[in-house]
């Protein structure tokens, strides 16, 4: 059987006791007001389908085609979701996805399934779905460039997510983690946009019904925007500044009191940068590497935005 | 394939396999929450949580070794921990030179990083157990009664019993795209990457309106057979003191490792 985990799936012992609980909070509370929306939105028919579209992400993610040297690119499918499904069904969704590969093979541990589910449901459903939501009326390419950018953007965040989540657990160096991460998604984002954009386009062609304005994907308000255009605008932020100046971040961090408690049963953690990234050229030009894609990738949105109005 | 091709569960009966599943997942999730608590360096309270998954998997009929053997599926993620073994200050315990860098592991880094793993190793293994010696639905039925909403649990139950259908539509569309795809030994096979991602997007496409329909004709199916919006089951759990007990004695386990994990 074909099944390649992510490196985005935080195991059991990796995240402090503190930060676990907080993502475990965060997402309980996001997952409470999907649950009630969709039980307000969604008819009884309704469930059965997110049930099989589950799967159905589930079996997508066997899905593989082959880069270069070894690697392969499949999908994650959170902005795919969001897009076809709606942001609160694609959310319970991917959820379930996430529950049941960590109850079930392993992959992923319990008590940081909430970090997991924030990381790789929610915030992926976040942004896949405002940034599309924002060009809605738009013509059929605007609309498929900016579900690409939408579907890179959200593996950054939830790359982001993960390294913040192990670096404020005392795990992992600031830097390098995030360096590491990024870099490694910058590419599997790629493919993710790649693969999210074609399937796309293959449905509008087949099945334009699904996502025109009567549809599910259709239910979320103009909020949706904010919310994605806010996360993607964090991660555009804080990626650069984490991985060319981790030690502000540290300060932060640390004249909150946060790194403490977050790192309790560890000495704190500040501002040490490991050797290999302290050679200040590399790390320099991996973060300007990061920094320069994700302006890019803004600056196509914004572009894109800017031509709706004037058209 | 068959309907229980990702069935991880292994038949038998066993004090553990007939433990009401609500105990089962308390104590996993109680287990793992003890190791999170557990401070670096606790040697003693990892020996006895050690002793804790050897004693479960010897009650279970399974085999001393067998979560064991499956437990190293999380090590990869051990990579991620790997700065931590330069980067917390303490006295050196050795220094290499790799890449023209100068390496030094320190005695606080390195007792850190292993506490991590092990935390990490101990963990998966409860959950290995879990779903070696619980049937999924009657987890997902357990989940159910310790108030997970109904909406996510009903999700969950089609997704599980799905999956294979879906999996075999992948596998039908991953055959078709090899049996199309012809390649001489030691050629690179045609097309760039962006066609390749572009057949594996309309895979992925194919895959979701063959998906969606599908839906249908399950829902369609189920109505005809008697669903009323809930999952049903035939196992109704009866909590029994045997159970209780059982579980309170985990726990009081899980309270003495925490203990021993604390003297000085």
């Amino acid at each position: 059987m074909h099944y390649s985990p992510v490196a985005l799936h935080i195991p059991d012992g990796f995240l402090s006791l503190v930060v676990s609980l907080i993502c475990w909070a965060i997402t309980a509370v996001l997952l409470a007001m999907a649950v009630s929306r969709t039980n307000k939105s969604l008819g009884e028919k309704q469930v059965p389908l997110m049930g099989v579209m589950a799967a159905f992400i589930f079996a997508a993610q066997m899905l593989n085609f082959p880069v270069a040297g070894g690697t392969s690119g499949h999908l994650l499918g959170g902005a795919l979701a969001a897009i076809v499904l709606g942001p609160w069904a694609a959310m319970l969704v991917m959820t379930a996805v996430i529950a049941v590969q960590a109850l079930l093979f392993q992959d992923g541990g319990l008590l940081v399934m909430g970090a997991n589910i924030l990381n790789m449901g929610l915030i992926t459903a976040a942004i896949g779905y405002g940034l599309y939501r924002g060009v809605a009326n738009s013509s059929r390419n605007t609309k498929l460039a900016v579900a690409g950018v939408a579907a890179w953007l959200s593996v950054m965040a939830g790359a982001l997510a993960t390294s913040l989540q192990l670096w404020l657990s005392g795990t992992s160096n600031l830097q390098t983690v995030v360096i590491a991460m990024l870099s490694v998604h910058a590419l599997i984002g790629v493919g993710e946009a790649l693969i999210t954009v074609a399937a796309l386009a293959f449905i509008m062609q087949t099945r334009p019904d699904l996502l025109d304005e009567t549809s599910a994907s259709a239910r979320g308000g103009r909020g949706w925007v904010a919310a994605g255009v806010v996360l993607s605008l964090a991660v555009v932020l804080l990626s650069p500044l984490a991985s060319a100046f981790p030690d502000g971040l540290n300060r932060v961090a640390e004249d909150l009191g946060f790194i403490h408690i977050a790192q309790s049963g560890s000495g704190p953690l500040a501002g040490y940068s490991v050797p290999f990234f302290a050679d200040a050229s590399l790390s320099k030009i991996a973060a300007g590497m990061i920094g320069a894609l994700v302006v890019l990738a803004v600056a196509i949105i914004a572009g894109r935005g800017l031509q709706k109005k004037t058209s | 394939m068959h309907s229980d091709a990702f069935d991880r569960y292994h038949h038998g009966h066993s004090l553990i396999h007939d433990l009401d599943p609500r105990v089962k997942v308390v104590v996993t999730v109680a287990f793992i929450l003890s190791n999170a608590l557990l401070p670096d360096a606790a040697w003693l309270a990892f020996l006895l949580a050690w002793a804790f998954i050897l004693i479960a998997n010897a009650l279970s009929g399974l085999g001393l070794g067998f979560t064991f053997r499956r437990s190293f599926i999380a090590l990869p993620f051990a990579l991620a921990a790997i700065t931590a073994l330069f980067s917390i200050p303490g006295a050196p315990v050795m220094s290499f030179r790799f890449l023209m860098q100068d390496f030094t592991i320190t005695d606080a880094g390195l007792l850190r990083f292993v506490s991590i793993v092990i935390r990490s190793w101990l963990s998966v293994q409860m959950a290995i157990l879990l779903v070696a010696v619980t049937e999924f639905p009657k987890i997902v039925h357990a989940l159910n009664h310790l108030r997970v909403p109904t909406i996510l649990t009903v999700i969950i139950s089609f997704l599980y019993r799905y999956l294979f259908v879906l999996t075999d539509e992948v596998m039908r569309l991953l055959r078709a795209r090899e049996a199309r795809s012809a390649g001489a030994a030691g050629k690179r096979g045609g097309g760039s990457v962006m066609w390749r991602a572009r057949v594996v997007g309309n895979m992925a496409g194919q895959l979701f309106l063959r998906s969606y329909e599908r839906s249908d004709r399950v829902y369609n199916a189920m109505l005809a057979r008697g669903y009323k919006g809930e999952l049903m089951t035939i196992h109704p759990h009866r909590f029994q003191a045997g159970d209780l007990l059982i579980g309170l004695l985990a726990l009081v386990c899980l309270v003495l490792m925490q203990v021993a994990g604390r003297l000085p």
